[in-house]
Formats: structure tokens, sequence, C-alpha cells
């Protein structure tokens, strides 16, 4: 059951405490409140002030490279026997990815609160790569964890992050992924909080986070707002976006939240299928609960204790997901499925193959769903599919897979 | 009046300071943490902080993320921890007992059901790390309707106006963290903690424990003289995991580090 949502319900939302209905908060340890509390300030006045928001939007231009294009996909169309497929391209972003558009708006929030180490989680190493560059250009001291199973399959970036001049921490505790480097990530905060901006990946972690990477993020969905009125004269009937912590997902989605007529999908990873329990998909098989700052749908045992995930990307392999989310799956108004490694690897090769563009693997996930979506929808409809970011990265885990050493 | 409020009353009236141990429950292994919590008793302990492991511990250094991941190898669940508090109240009625974890366990369990079995085990207080009082709305009112003492955590970076709400939301004592960082970090600033814990004196009437970077007799005085009771953990766990294979040894370790604490702490009595 969906529920209609207006501007002014959606601008009330995060509420005062970082609340999307039952989700999100604030959960950390006492030492981080101050910090939060101070950064919500400071965010929520920035936000207002018409000097950073044309720094913003001038480094988006000129930096990143917005706007990136809304890409007919006619061949892929013609193929599929469907809705009209349109690419999002933020894999023509500098970096290869969203992620910048994020590490943008926080490193200005950062040097606006006069910080000047940055410290960055990553799991596939876009965001972790998109924050070395930027404290690169503003020249910040800038440290970098990842889970060690991370740093073994994403070597490229690995490398890219300590070309940029960043540190790079291999993180050994856990299950060595995404999770474990945004738990070494909170303690590096909770030591060094004096000097130390953290800069948060995706719409995951304590208020106001999820708030301001959403902003951040939002630009994707406002563009394809004005630039599916310009070349098709309509908004789209359906967005489908990859889901791992969430961010290029709501980033599309949030613009168009209150237009119900847009249906939204976010695939989540369903690494060997769900009933093999090996996956990363807490909003299509998960429950509530508390992880890393905030109340959200996660993947755990019956004692509440975090579950190993399995993804082929390794963007996607997170226990949990941002709370707006688990409110928008609470709420009826989007829609949450899961990918196969497998069908994530055939939509991978489809779009290299048929459009010449190769996608990220968290990214052909999206990529997998929306082709499969398109083919049951009209002729006349249109389907934006987010390409989150580019598949130069994946190349080794692809080689691997199919048995080739580069 | 709660067992954690009394003991903190009799030590007071005696001039003397709270000894208040760590460990994580099921380390080495389910079976001898009850023993070690006796232990801990025999060599001086007030109260004991038990530790519910989890699979997260994000604001733990290593020694007590270890201590989990052992904990958890065996499978150990809040409610077999329970289970330990009962078993040891079976032969201890005196010695309150602080669980210290984090929320995402207790609201898996369900939260009125595990305050109800908190209760029945003889739990005495609740301390949760990533529950502020902000977030406690619903959780909190059951600890106290059932007399369970929460035990929030205070800061170097927790401002006044935070200080005062804390103290109202909390029973039993407060907790002051030492320093920025994680557990067993060797940051402790003793002059730091004596005017922070000074200031906070000022603000509530609640005793005020301190914990982080206490590791021997000299770190215990010396923050025993300034607070009502010091928190000792990682310097336990590590020893725990120092002599996993011998319980034996592993107890006459852990006396031998405490009972000089208790000593040096008992010294400063006026
Ligand atoms: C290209 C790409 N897409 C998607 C994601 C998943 O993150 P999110 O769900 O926050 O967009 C990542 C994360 O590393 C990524 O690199």
């Amino acid at each position: 059951m969906s529920v209609k949502l207006t501007e002014e319900m959606l601008s009330a939302l995060p509420d005062a405490r970082g609340h999307f209905g039952a989700f999100g908060g604030r959960f950390v340890s006492e030492t981080l409140m101050d910090s939060l509390m101070t950064l919500e300030k400071e965010y929520l006045q920035l936000k207002q002030d018409p000097e950073f928001q044309a720094k913003f939007d001038k480094d988006l231009a000129d930096y990143v490279g917005r706007p990136s294009p809304l890409y007919f996909a006619e061949r892929l169309t013609r193929e599929t026997g469907g809705a009209q497929i349109w690419l999002k391209r933020e894999d023509l972003n500098h970096t290869g990815a969203h992620k910048v558009n994020n590490t943008i708006g926080q490193a200005l929030l950062a040097a606006f609160l006069g910080k000047k180490r940055i410290i960055a989680e990553t799991g596939a190493g876009q965001h972790g790569v998109a924050t070395a560059t930027v404290c690169a250009r503003l020249g910040l001291e800038c440290h970098v964890f990842m889970g060690a199973e991370d740093v073994q399959r994403q070597s490229l970036n690995v490398f890219r992050m300590k070309l940029l001049g960043a540190e790079v921490h291999a993180v050994q505790s856990g299950t060595r992924t995404l999770k474990d480097a945004m738990n070494d990530a909170m303690r590096d905060w909770v030591t060094n909080v004096d000097d130390t901006f953290y800069i948060i990946g995706t719409v995951a972690g304590p208020h106001p986070y999820p708030m301001l990477v959403r902003d951040f993020q939002s630009v994707i969905g406002r563009e394809i707002r004005s630039q599916a009125m310009d070349k098709v004269g309509k908004l789209p009937d359906a967005l489908v976006a990859c889901v791992g912590g969430g961010s290029n997902a709501i980033g599309m989605f949030h613009p168009f939240l209150a237009d119900e007529n847009v249906e939204l999908y976010g695939v989540e990873a369903g690494g060997l299928g769900i009933a093999s329990g090996q996956h990363a998909a807490p909003l299509c098989a998960g429950r509530p609960g508390v992880l890393h700052g905030n109340r959200t749908y996660l993947m755990e045992d019956e004692n509440g204790q975090i579950a190993g995930t399995h993804s082929v990307s390794a963007g996607l392999d997170y226990p949990g997901v941002g709370p707006e989310h688990a409110w928008l799956k609470d709420i009826g108004r989007a829609n949450y499925v899961s990918v196969t490694d497998e069908e994530a690897l055939d939509g991978f090769r489809k779009l290299t193959r048929v459009e010449g563009i190769m996608p990220a693997l968290e990214t052909a996930h999206a990529v997998a769903y929306g082709v499969k979506l398109a083919a049951e929808m009209d002729k006349d409809q249109m389907l934006v599919i987010n390409i989150s970011g580019r598949g130069d990265k994946d190349i080794h885990t692809i080689a691997n897979l199919d048995g080739i050493e580069i | 009046m709660s067992r954690i409020e009394a003991v903190l009353k009799t030590l007071k009236g005696q001039g003397r300071k709270a000894l208040i141990p760590y460990i994580t429950a099921g380390d080495p292994h389910p079976d001898v943490t009850v023993e070690l919590m006796h232990t801990l008793v025999e060599a001086g302990a007030d109260i004991i902080e038990l530790g519910v492991p989890f699979s997260d511990p994000m604001a733990d250094g290593p020694v007590i993320q270890l201590a989990c991941e052992r904990a958890l190898k065996h499978g150990t669940s809040l409610r077999q921890v329970l289970g330990m508090v009962k078993t040891f109240r079976e032969t201890d009625a005196r010695t309150p007992v602080v669980l210290m974890g984090y929320l995402n366990p207790m609201e898996a369990m369900g939260y009125e059901a595990f305050a109800d079995a908190a209760v029945d085990s003889g739990v005495d207080g609740i301390l949760t790390v990533d529950l502020p009082p902000e977030e406690a709305d619903d959780v909190a009112p059951l600890f106290t309707q059932r007399k369970l003492d929460a035990i929030f955590l205070l800061a170097p970076t927790t401002t006044d106006d935070r200080i005062r709400a804390i103290s109202e939301h909390s029973s039993g004592y407060v907790y002051y963290v030492s320093f920025k960082g994680v557990t067993g970090a060797a940051r402790i600033n003793v002059d730091e903690v004596a005017s922070k814990v000074a200031h906070i004196h000022e603000m509530t009437a609640l005793p005020v424990g301190v914990g982080f970077g206490i590791r021997d007799a000299e770190t215990a005085a010396a923050v025993g003289r300034v607070s009502d009771g010091v928190i000792v953990g990682s310097v336990l766990v590590d020893t725990i995991a120092r002599n996993q294979a011998d319980t034996a040894e592993l107890k006459r370790a852990l006396t031998d580090l405490l009972h000089p604490m208790r000593e040096a702490l008992d010294s400063l009595a006026s």
C-alpha cells in the first residue's frame, strides 16, 4: 500500500532527531554526539547559504563535469522490446562514479568547519578514490579504511588512492569488508574527533549523514527531471538504481518522491540467491535493527549479531542500508528487489556489448533489473537506469571469473 | 534503593572507591564466565560490568573486539549471558551486575522481553554504548519501571547541557569515558580527568565511575582519587586472551591484576 507524499511532508524529513518514520536517528557513543550535533547545525545553516551552494554547483560543473548526460539507449531498447531505456551517465563524472557528488559537498563542509584531516570508509574503492581526489585538490590529509578482502578485489582503486596521496588502511577485523571498514573509520573518528572530518560514502551512518549525503546526491534526480522534460516532454515512468548503502538510488529517487506516477525500483545484491542466505539484500530479506549509528533494515541472525554478506560487487556488500530507504519500503513508495551475481554479470556483458558502456558491477545490478522491467513495460513508456559508475575497476574480477589472467 | 545505589552508598560512607572490572561474557568460553565473575569478586570487585558480545563493537579497540569474536565463536547470545547472571546470582546475591553492550542484540530480543529477563536473572543495570538518552525514550522507561538502573556515558566532549540532561536520565552511576578514543588505548590524562569529573560532580549528585585507560594500581589510584570508582576493562580482557588455555592460571592472573588495584584504592580511604 502506497502513501501519497507531498512536498510538505518531504521537507519535514528527517525530523529534528534525524528520524525517517521509525528509522534513522543517532545511535553512537557519547564522544561523537557533540560533533554530530555541530555538524548538523552547521550544515543546516550552510544549506541556506547562497555562497556555499554556488561553490558546490560550480565544482559540480567545472570539476565533476555535470550535468551528466541522460542518454537514450536505442539499441538496448530495440533488443529488449519494451519501454524506452534511458541511462543517467554518472559513470562519466570525474573519478567514474556518482560518489564524487557527495565528496565534493562534504569536503566543502569540512573546509567551512576548518578540519584538516579527512577519513573515509570504502567498499568498491570508488568512494575512497573520490575522497582522495577532493583531498588532493584541497590539500587535506586523507585516510581511507577498506576491508582487507576489498583491498584484494579492488586493487586498482587502492593504487589510485595511493597515487592521489591517501593512506589506505586495510581492515583485518570481522568480515574484512565494508561494514568493518566503517567500524574502523568510526573508531578513528572517536579518537581524532577534534581535527578530523569523517566523509561517509553513502546515505547511512548517524544523523545528519543520511540527510546531507542525500542532499548532495539529489543533483542526479533533479537533472533527470529537467533532462526528461527537455528530451521527452514528460517525467519517466520508472527509475531503477542499485542499492548498497543507497546513495545513488536516493539521489535519483528523492526529487521524484512526490510524483506518484513515477515508479521507483531499488536493486539489492542477491548474491547466490536470496534463498541461499548468501547475499547483501537487507531490504528484501532483513529486518529492522541498529547498526552504524542508525536504525534500518539489517542482515542479522536471531540474536542480533550482524550477518556476513556476499556479493560479487564490493560496493553492495553491506548488511545495512540507508534509513530513508527503510522508510520508503515500509510506506510502500519504492520497490526493493534483488538480482543475483550471475544476472548482474549478464547485465554487465549486455550493456558493454550492446551500448559500448562498461558499467561497474554495482551498477550492473540495476542494468540487469532495468532490462527485465523494461521488457514488461509498454513501448511508449520511459525507464531510466542510473549508471552509477564505470566498470574499469572491475575488470580484474571479471577476468578472474572468466579464468583469464591479465 | 537499588543494589548498585546501596553498594556505592556504603562505599562512600566508608570513604572508599568502587572497583568495577569489565569482562566480556563468553570469553574465553561461556562455561567459565560465571567462575571468572566470582574470581573478580574475590579479588575485590564491588560491581561487575559484564560485556554482551557484539559482532560490530564500534567503540572498542582490538582487545575487546577479539574478546567479542571469541565469545561469538562459541555462540554466546544475550539470552545465554542472562543465564550466566542467573547462575552467578545463585551464590552471590550481593554484587551488582551491569550488562554493558550494544543496542542491536537487545533490540533483536525485544526490549520488553529483555527487560523482564534481566530482572528475572538478577541484573542490576544496563549500559548501552550506542544508545544516547535522545534515542532512549522507548527503552529507558522499560528499565526504570523494573528498577533496573540505566547507566549512560559522559565523555570529554560532552557539553554542560548534555551533562545535566544525561544525568537526569541516569541512575546508579554515570560512566565517564576518560579520553577520546576506543577502549584499550593508553591515552589517559589524569589531570584532565580530575577537572572534568570535579565539574560533573558539580552538576549531578550521582556517583561518577571513570573508565578507559585504567590498567594498573597506579592509574587506578590516580583516577580513584578524583572519582567515585574506576572501571577496568581491556587489561583484564587482554589477560584472559593470554591465558585462555588454563582456567586456573587465568584466575590467578586476574587476581594478581585486580588485587593491587583494590589495595591501591583502599589506601586512599580517608
Ligand atoms: C559505482 C557504484 N555504484 C553503487 C555503489 C553503492 O553505493 P550506494 O548504494 O551508496 O550508491 C557503489 C559503492 O561503492 C559504487 O561504487
